[in-house]
């Protein structure tokens, strides 16, 4: 007879296939936890589960929408992967997406009337030197103070928010916006070109396609992205090699916050074209369960960023087709990665069932 | 026999590739303290974690007071009376002792009757406590007294001590000897493990001493000398030396002098007034019982700490303590510390992988922060197959190799590049006989080739086998050295156990 519970057992060496299918078992996990859920409030499941994840991308437009959503979320998150790949927790992506698009969006502010083919670049540079500095901060307090840096880059997003609430009702308000806190509309140059008529994708997924691979060529195939797997596997090995960890805390957070700061700047200067309080539905939170759910692996985070950006969209039409709030995304970003977190344990453990005798 | 307390019978243990405890065979006396004495790896630890029902024994029988006794857990080995303080606490920093103790015992017990049975136990046994301090505030003396108290207040017949000294200072150890004797003057066991000889002598009313698992002798500590306790303990290896002098050139490359180096930590050694001399081609051993500064002094050597109090490393003619691994490795400085997964090895990476975390001048696996990969894997396999490690290619894991086989491939990485020292730690750690002898060579031929070598070792029959010279660290001090193919095995032992005459 076996025991009715299964006992855990550690692995001898992790297994690669299930690091593959972690994410997956997570997310249909995640779907039957969501149609019970859906069948407590009284819908029916498979209406429901088809109003959440079918029918928001069985139009053009709604595959454009997808994109929209993805690319800050996979920009995000390939810039956090940086920073997880060496252990560092850096949730503060939020507060630099806020700040990239305070630099970017204040460039385009200054030059809101200017047209030029230099504009965009320069607030995409500006975007990202805001990200970076900020990103920064963090890295400074936790090489130098040893502050935790899970902390200090939380709070850090408070900060930033205010800073972009006070400009916008402040001295960036719009002079003609009948004193709505938004600020000027940027230039037609300052604003991200549109890859197809008539839909709001933009050519922030190219950049982020662009950088997505740049980071893919760092990661397998430089002595930097070695060093920062090395450092985030073992530290004292880090230490017996000699990489200077140091150096590695400050690169890891001014590129991630330098990725963030970009997909900031492209939210602003793309859909939206201009400052406002609420420049982001928590993308830079919600990038932290894409880079896990991607496994920090550059072609994860393409999927595991449309998977994500597929419960924004269907959050807003189950609120508009069910009449349940749109928070309802939220639960299943959070149950994703409840699951995610959970399920990485058969990674390195497995579940045996004893024999009783 | 009415004044025995405890029979240990025919007990043996054995792990994969070693055998800790085989037919252990001795009784202990009521009303004493009863040393265990043994170098590391000696089956000391095996043997009480079997008795505090830490581990289950493959075969033998235990009998406290006459009843055979069997244990899964430690909390059953409390109930019938054996209580253990380890070496390292185990205490929650953030709360206050009176808290620690509450949560530490076995019973439900209310504040008032535990400070009434505090009260009593602090003055009989002098282990003054400040009930409220927070553990974090307390030196480690302190926290051994938290220790021992917690055991007391469940009243055991047996206590066991496993290296309690090794954190204390001078005067606290005499503090805890007065509490040992007051504990035996009630009528209770101090089972007392331990690798200092002076304690024995000075405390211990028996002593049973161990080497590699089995019992060598158990006897009165009366008529007992320093000398013929560690003559016991490290047994005789002086067998058949054939050590070869003659390619050691007369010249000094490698010089440390008087580096001190101060912690503020109980669990780390200070370092004090280390100096020695490494001349070409020769092999210096340093022995030693664990935790006496050997880990502290491998940083130094290596670079992982450069931050000394004071003195100098020399290597050709410049001053180095200043230098980072890398940097050192730019001299062509070598080093393999003694924790393979994790630190001179990264087990979730791959053998080829793991050749990266040590790079030579001389090396070509890097162009312009591109990593060559032709070049690490040749390397890796060429690694792989001169010191022939077992492991299905270059892209396994390092953790899915055997100790052994991942020794080799460390051990192959670093002397590949022909370094011009090599600085080794616990070389044949944990690794099967084969490999061992296998890298014992492998040293000897690198000797030969011009290269010096250090290498910090417990193991005495390894340091003795392949070293030409031999000092003895201590407490953070190091000894003058020794030639080893005139060294008196006696001598060494009584440096080992602190007895410097």
């Amino acid at each position: 007879m076996n025991s009715l519970f299964p006992s855990i057992v550690s692995r001898s060496q992790s297994s690669g296939l299930m690091n593959f299918f972690v994410p997956i078992i997570s997310i249909v996990l995640t779907l039957i936890t969501g149609s019970i859920i859906f069948v407590l409030l009284g819908f029916d499941p498979v209406y429901a589960l088809y109003t959440f994840f079918i029918s928001p991308i069985s139009s053009t437009y709604g595959i454009s929408e997808l994109f929209v959503k993805a690319t800050p979320l996979a920009l995000i998150a390939i810039g956090l992967s940086y920073c997880f790949k060496n252990n560092i927790y850096n949730i503060g992506a939020e507060g630099q997406l806020t700040m990239g698009a305070i630099f970017g969006g204040g460039i385009g502010i200054l030059f809101h009337d200017t047209n030029a083919f230099w504009l965009l670049p320069l607030m995409i540079f500006a975007g990202a030197i805001g990200g970076a500095l900020w990103g920064l901060i963090p890295a400074i307090l936790k090489t130098k103070f040893n502050t935790n840096e899970i902390l200090t880059s939380l709070m850090l997003v408070y900060v930033a928010l205010f800073i972009l609430d006070y400009l916008v009702v402040g001295p960036w308000k719009d002079p003609f916006g009948y004193s709505f806190p938004k600020s000027r509309p940027f230039s037609e140059s300052g604003r991200m070109p549109l890859l197809f008529d008539g839909l709001r994708v933009h050519f922030g997924l190219i950049i982020t396609l662009f950088l997505i691979f740049v980071s893919w060529f760092i990661f397998s195939k430089t002595i930097f992205g070695f060093q920062l797997k090395v450092s985030g596997y073992s530290p004292k090995a880090a230490r017996y090699a000699g990489f200077n960890q140091t150096t590695l805390v400050f690169f890891a957070f001014a590129i991630c916050g330098a990725f963030a700061g970009i997909a900031g700047l492209a939210e602003v200067s793309g859909p939206i074209g201009l400052l406002y309080r609420d420049i982001s539905p928590n993308y830079g939170f919600t990038a932290i369960i894409v880079a896990f759910l991607g496994r920090l692996h550059p072609i994860g985070i393409i999927f595991a960023s449309l998977v994500i950006a597929l419960t924004y969209l269907g959050a807003e039409d189950a609120q508009l087709f069910l009449q349940i709030p749109s928070a309802v995304g939220f639960i299943f970003q959070g149950l994703v990665l409840f699951y995610l977190l959970g399920a990485e344990l058969l990674i390195n453990y497995k579940l045996t069932y004893k024999k009783l005798l | 026999m009415s004044d025995t307390i405890l029979n240990i019978e025919n007990i043996t243990k054995s792990f994969p590739r070693v055998i800790a405890n085989k037919k252990v065979t001795f009784d202990i006396k009521k009303n004493a303290v009863h040393a265990i004495l043994g170098e590391n790896g000696a089956g000391k630890s095996t043997l009480v974690k079997i008795l505090y029902g830490l581990l289950e024994p493959d075969e033998g029988n235990i009998k406290l007071n006459n009843k055979d006794f069997k244990v899964n857990s430690p909390a059953e080995a409390r109930k019938q009376g054996i209580g253990m303080v380890f070496q390292h606490f185990s205490l929650f920093d953030s709360l206050s002792v009176k808290e620690n103790l509450i949560l530490g015992i076995d019973e439900k017990m209310s504040y008032s009757d535990l400070e009434d049975k505090l009260e009593n136990i602090s003055s009989r046994y002098n282990l003054p406590l400040d009930l409220d301090a927070p553990i974090t505030a307390l030196s480690a003396g302190e926290k051994q007294r938290v220790e021992i108290v917690r055991i007391l207040l469940q009243d055991p017949q047996i206590l066991i001590m496993d290296e309690p000294t090794s954190v204390l200072t001078p005067q606290e150890v005499e503090s805890l000897f007065v509490t040992l004797n007051a504990l035996v003057k009630e009528g209770r066991t101090i089972l007392y493990i331990t690798h200092k000889l002076e304690e024995v002598i000075s405390i211990c009313d028996t002593v049973t001493i161990m080497r590699s698992g089995e019992i060598i002798d158990t006897s009165s500590t009366a008529n007992q000398t320093a000398k013929t306790l560690a003559t016991k303990m490290l047994g005789q290896k002086l067998d058949d030396l054939k050590t070869n002098y003659e390619h050691i050139k007369d010249e000094v490359n490698f010089e440390v002098k008087n580096i001190s180096c101060d912690f503020n930590d109980p669990f780390l050694t200070d370092l004090k007034n280390i100096s020695f001399q490494v001349r070409v081609g020769e092999i210096y051993g340093i022995a030693g019982v664990a935790g006496n500064g050997q880990s502290e002094l491998m940083d130094i050597l290596t670079g992982e700490n450069i931050n000394i109090k004071s003195g100098s490393i020399t290597f050709d003619n410049k001053k180095i303590e200043k230098y980072g691994p890398q940097k050192r490795r730019d001299l062509s400085i070598s080093f393999v510390p003694e924790n393979r997964l994790g630190h001179s090895a990264v087990p979730e990476l791959s053998l080829s992988e793991n050749i990266l975390l040590s790079q030579f001048p001389k090396n070509n696996f890097i162009k312009n922060g591109i990593i060559l990969k032709n070049n690490v894997d040749d390397f890796a396999n060429n690694v792989i197959n001169e010191f022939k490690v077992i492991t299905p290619g270059n892209d396994a894991k390092a953790s899915s190799l055997s100790g052994g086989n991942l020794q080799k491939y460390v051990i192959g990485r670093e002397i590949s590049s022909k370094p011009k020292i090599l600085i080794i730690s616990h070389p044949t750690w944990g690794i099967d006989a084969g490999a061992e002898h296998s890298i014992r060579e492998s040293l000897i031929e690198l000797s030969q080739n011009g290269t010096s070598i250090i290498v910090i070792s417990q193991d005495l029959d390894e340091l003795i086998e392949i070293t030409h010279k031999i000092s003895v660290i201590y407490d953070g001090n190091l000894s003058k050295p020794f030639k080893t193919s005139e060294i008196e095995i006696e001598k060494l032992g009584l440096l080992m156990g602190g007895k410097n005459e």
